[in-house]
């Protein structure tokens, strides 16, 4: 009663009448326009930047840094790339390069990057939630929103979403996508980068189609139950066989194969060489380079050697004594694809490596293998197995297609939504660690899947996860004119006799010619300019490396008189620079003007840093060797590789010192002077 | 909410490891001076890694007693900023005293302070301090840009796959982490030596100018990167980010 009472007084006071009623929802009024701003005072955002001018306070630059922070909510607004951030309203101090020594979040200045904020906003790079005002909301992933931050490691997967040229600052980048084309990945999975250029391997997995004249089952049996017993360095993954599958497959795998020629007679017992015959074989070996691409483990347990080829530790164990020699006579013959030079080896030097490569066994390898002979069940079901898991992807097999889409594709794999993606019990609920798992642990997400294990460090991992992470929705529709195309393989081919004896000894493995070929040696698109033909016709006879700190070297391929000038005269005349003659240039021959250019060479250039002229007192090895470069190379060449090296390999390690004509001249005509001894 | 749990959880693995390592060992009375007194780096310190990405060697610690012995059996935490990433986060030293984990930085650039520690006598926190550096994106591109063009010259150290010309040269090159002498050099002058060459501020002409072959932004990203890497730190002041 006494409540009723009150509240009826209580009204009587406030809308009494009608006075007293306007001044009390004037009030009212007034509180709630105030109540909108001073709602702002409880964001977090506003405690930011209360938190900045305290950290800016006492500073000398305080009001220039007041002055340029602006308050309130900022927003960066970039329509054609759909990109609408508020970052800037936290972390304030982004442009303020005064600030770099601050180590607190959100204030310190944004790290230099190729690119300025404005351009592309923040969650182009950073993910995340741009729309955001609440540090959670913007960071996190939330039941609206799938993107939370990218972690640090997976950073250079923005750049990719536009770059598909070779970047620096990006090393995992550029790994990540090097390996999804060597790793077989593109095999299964097909990837179309952001540039619209589709992925392509670049490994060569062999061919089964003739595989019984080059290894047993019993070797097929051990390796496909784990490659990597067999060579750590094996791309192949390991499927997790049962050894009964193991065996139905290495059944059906040599049951396939066909002989490449009639057999021929085993040539008498075929031994592994011993004592002074596999000394002269190791010799051989080393002087043919073959450690440029293959590698061999040393009595230390290190490999020793290059990637490019496999790994020959157990060759031996592998490969029947009459396919080694055959392969060496013409790798070509048992496989046109590949990348191994045809050495013109003879009968002796055949019998010389045939037998160091015999002598490369590991006797534990297939110790424990004991087939019987296969049934033709085991090969049915073999065949079954092989074509379930897709081998003919990578393999040629006799009877089966090379299956088409075979793995899911990848090309948009950095956006899929995670209401999409099955997580295991435990796992950390994001993309990056969904792929990584995917990667490290395949069969993890279900026994039954295709996917085997791959062997990689964990730095591998995060290289391919990084590569993965830039196939983003986004990055298929940008602008056209933000992709930055990389420079696709072109497909050149020389022409004529000599054009097929290139291919025969297979220079494009390690040399790249008009757009074409590995980055092993130098490219030799304008070498016709470059060399004199004497020169090339010796060194072609005794490829003396230039360099004596290369570790990888041109190898000697026994080529015959013929050959050797066929080879020359088609690179004289047809790998020429369109920017100038080849004889251009006539180097002074007085002394006054070697002498001055010996100076230049000496003092003002200090050249014998990097290179050697004089053995006797020159020691710089970065740059080859200049002792005879006057027998080698042409004046035109050297003139202008003094003017502009790069204009003449693009990426050449020797600084553009911009000389002058008239002392480009006199170096040239010291360096032309220098005629080597033997001439 | 993960953190604690992930704790505890390290812990109690931690607690039944040690429980079982105490029943399954033969009974040795353990003497009184098994107790940590202090704990100390054995490798893995210094090391220049990226921003969120783990460190190329493990770091091993190890813990003594006050006579300088290994203690086996203490348990190692690990503190660390900006999201440092132990694994493990932490466990149980050796029966050598050590103790093997790998690390990843945060998502910050710039040097590291992480943390190692153990509990003494009396239940008193005994920890080491382990130098790490991460970089960033320009501090990268530098060293992208050093391993190419400077490291031949510049690292006295030979690599299977790098022979060093630093002996051939008469003018004896500075390796990049040489902070003694390099960070004294201003950075106009540095960028004047990289652009101009030895001349450029007076010194030897074999080292060449970069002016024309690498970019501005090039040349200041190899001058973030020797900054970077300079030991000791190039200036005092530096943030260097360490859980308190």
């Amino acid at each position: 009663m006494a409540i009723r009472e009150k509240l009826a007084s209580i009204r009587h006071r406030l809308f009494g009448d009608s006075a007293r009623s306007f001044g009390t929802l004037g009030l009212v009024l007034l509180v709630l326009l105030a109540a909108v701003p001073a709602r702002d005072h409880f964001r977090e955002w506003y405690g930011y930047q209360k938190g900045y001018l305290r950290l800016i306070r006492g500073r000398d630059d305080a009001v220039t840094l007041q002055r340029r922070l602006q308050p309130g909510v900022q927003q960066t607004w970039i329509p054609a790339l759909n990109v609408v951030d508020r970052c800037s309203s936290c972390h304030v101090a982004m442009k303020e390069t005064g600030l770099r020594g601050v180590g607190t979040e959100p204030y310190r200045p944004h790290p230099p990057i190729p690119h300025t904020l404005d351009q592309f906003g923040c969650v182009m790079c950073h993910r995340g939630q741009g729309v955001a005002t609440s540090v959670e909301e913007a960071h996190s992933s939330t039941k609206a929103w799938e993107q939370p931050i990218l972690p640090a490691r997976y950073f250079e997967s923005s750049c990719g979403q536009c770059h598909t040229d070779k970047l620096t600052g990006t090393p995992r980048l550029e790994a990540g996508r090097t390996m999804l084309a060597r790793y077989g990945c593109v095999h299964c999975h097909s990837l179309t980068l952001p540039d619209g250029s589709r992925l392509t391997p670049t490994d060569d997995p062999p061919s089964l189609a003739h595989v019984g004249d080059k290894t047993t089952r019993e070797w097929i049996f051990a390796w496909i139950k784990n490659p990597q017993a067999y060579s750590g360095t094996a791309t192949m993954p390991n499927f997790q066989l049962s050894d009964a599958d193991a065996r139905d497959i290495s059944a059906f795998v040599v049951a396939q194969a066909t002989p490449l020629t009639p057999t021929p007679a085993p040539s008498g017992a075929a031994a592994a060489a011993e004592g002074d015959a596999l000394q002269a074989g190791t010799s051989l070996y080393g002087e043919s380079f073959c450690a440029s691409c293959h590698a061999v483990q040393n009595a230390a347990g290190l490999l020793v050697g290059g990637d490019v080829g496999p790994e020959l530790t157990r060759i031996g164990t592998k490969a029947k004594p009459e396919w080694i020699r055959q392969w060496v006579r013409n790798p070509k013959a048992y496989d046109p694809g590949t990348m191994m030079p045809h050495y013109r080896f003879d009968e002796k030097q055949l019998s010389l490596i045939q037998g160091f490569l015999e002598s490369k066994t590991d006797s534990d390898f297939m110790a424990n293998v004991h087939l019987d002979p296969a049934t033709a069940q085991q090969i049915a079901h073999g065949k079954l197995l092989v074509t379930e898991m897709g081998c003919a992807t990578c393999h040629e097999i006799n009877g089966l297609r090379k299956p088409e889409d075979f793995a899911p594709d990848l090309t948009l794999v950095g956006s899929r939504p995670l209401a999409k993606i099955v997580f295991l019990p435990g796992m950390q609920r994001s993309l990056p660690a969904y792929i990584e798992a995917k990667i490290k642990q395949p069969r993890s997400f279900g026994s039954a899947l295709k996917m085997p294990q791959f062997t990689i460090a964990t730095s591998q991992v995060d290289s391919l996860v990084t590569a993965l992470l830039a196939q983003t929705d986004r990055a298929s529709t940008l602008p056209a004119t933000l992709h930055v195309a990389g420079h696709p393989q072109s497909n050149y081919q020389p022409a004529g006799t000599a054009g097929r004896l290139m291919q025969d000894l297979n220079c494009f493995s390690c040399h790249s010619i008009n757009g074409r070929g590995g980055d092993m040696a130098p490219d030799l698109s304008w070498e016709g300019t470059a060399v004199q033909r004497d020169w090339l016709l010796k060194f072609f006879k005794n490829p003396n490396t230039l360099r004596p700190a290369l570790i990888r070297r041109m190898p000697r391929f026994n080529l015959t008189d013929q050959e050797t000038s066929t080879l020359t005269d088609y690179i004289l005349a047809a790998y020429q620079t369109p920017a100038f003659e080849r004889d251009s240039v006539h180097p002074d021959s007085d002394s006054a003007a070697i002498e001055e250019g010996r100076q230049l060479f000496y003092s003002k250039y200090a050249c014998q840093a990097c290179h050697i002229v004089d053995p006797k007192k020159d020691k710089g090895y970065i740059g080859p060797t200049l002792t005879e470069v006057g027998s080698r190379l042409n004046a035109a060449w050297i003139f202008q590789w003094l003017k502009a090296p790069q204009a003449l390999r693009p990426g050449t390690l020797e600084p553009d010192w911009k000389m002058s004509d008239s002392e480009a001249q006199s170096l040239t005509a010291f360096l032309m002077a220098q005629k080597g001894s033997h001439k | 909410m993960r953190a604690p749990s992930s704790l505890i959880l390290a812990t109690l693995i931690a607690l039944s490891f040690s429980c079982a390592r105490r029943t399954s060992e033969p009974v040795v009375a353990k003497p009184p001076a098994a107790v940590p007194a202090a704990i100390v780096l054995v490798s893995g310190d210094k090391q220049v890694s990226t921003i969120g990405t783990p460190l190329d060697q493990p770091v091993v610690v190890q813990v003594n007693n006050s006579q300088g012995a290994p203690v086996a059996g203490a348990t190692v935490r690990f503190r660390g900023a900006n999201g440092t990433v132990f694994q493990p986060a932490s466990g149980v030293a050796g029966s050598d005293g050590q103790f093997t984990f790998s690390v990843a930085l945060g998502s910050l650039a710039g040097r590291y302070q992480i943390a190692a520690s153990t509990t003494g006598a009396g239940g008193k926190t005994i920890e080491v301090r382990i130098p790490e550096l991460a970089l960033g994106f320009e501090e990268n591109k530098g060293r992208e840009l050093s391993d190419a063009y400077c490291v031949r010259c510049h690292d006295p150290e030979s690599t299977a796959l790098r022979v060093s010309n630093h002996d051939n040269l008469v003018a004896k090159s500075h390796s990049f982490d040489d902070g003694a002498f390099l960070n004294k050099v201003s950075d106009a002058d540095l960028l004047a030596i990289i652009s101009h060459g030895g001349p450029g501020i007076g010194k030897s002409a074999e080292m060449p100018p970069y002016e024309h072959t690498l970019s501005k932004s090039d040349i200041a990203a190899l001058v973030a990167y020797i900054r970077a890497v300079a030991d000791p730190p190039y200036q005092s002041g530096e943030a260097v980010y360490a859980q308190r």
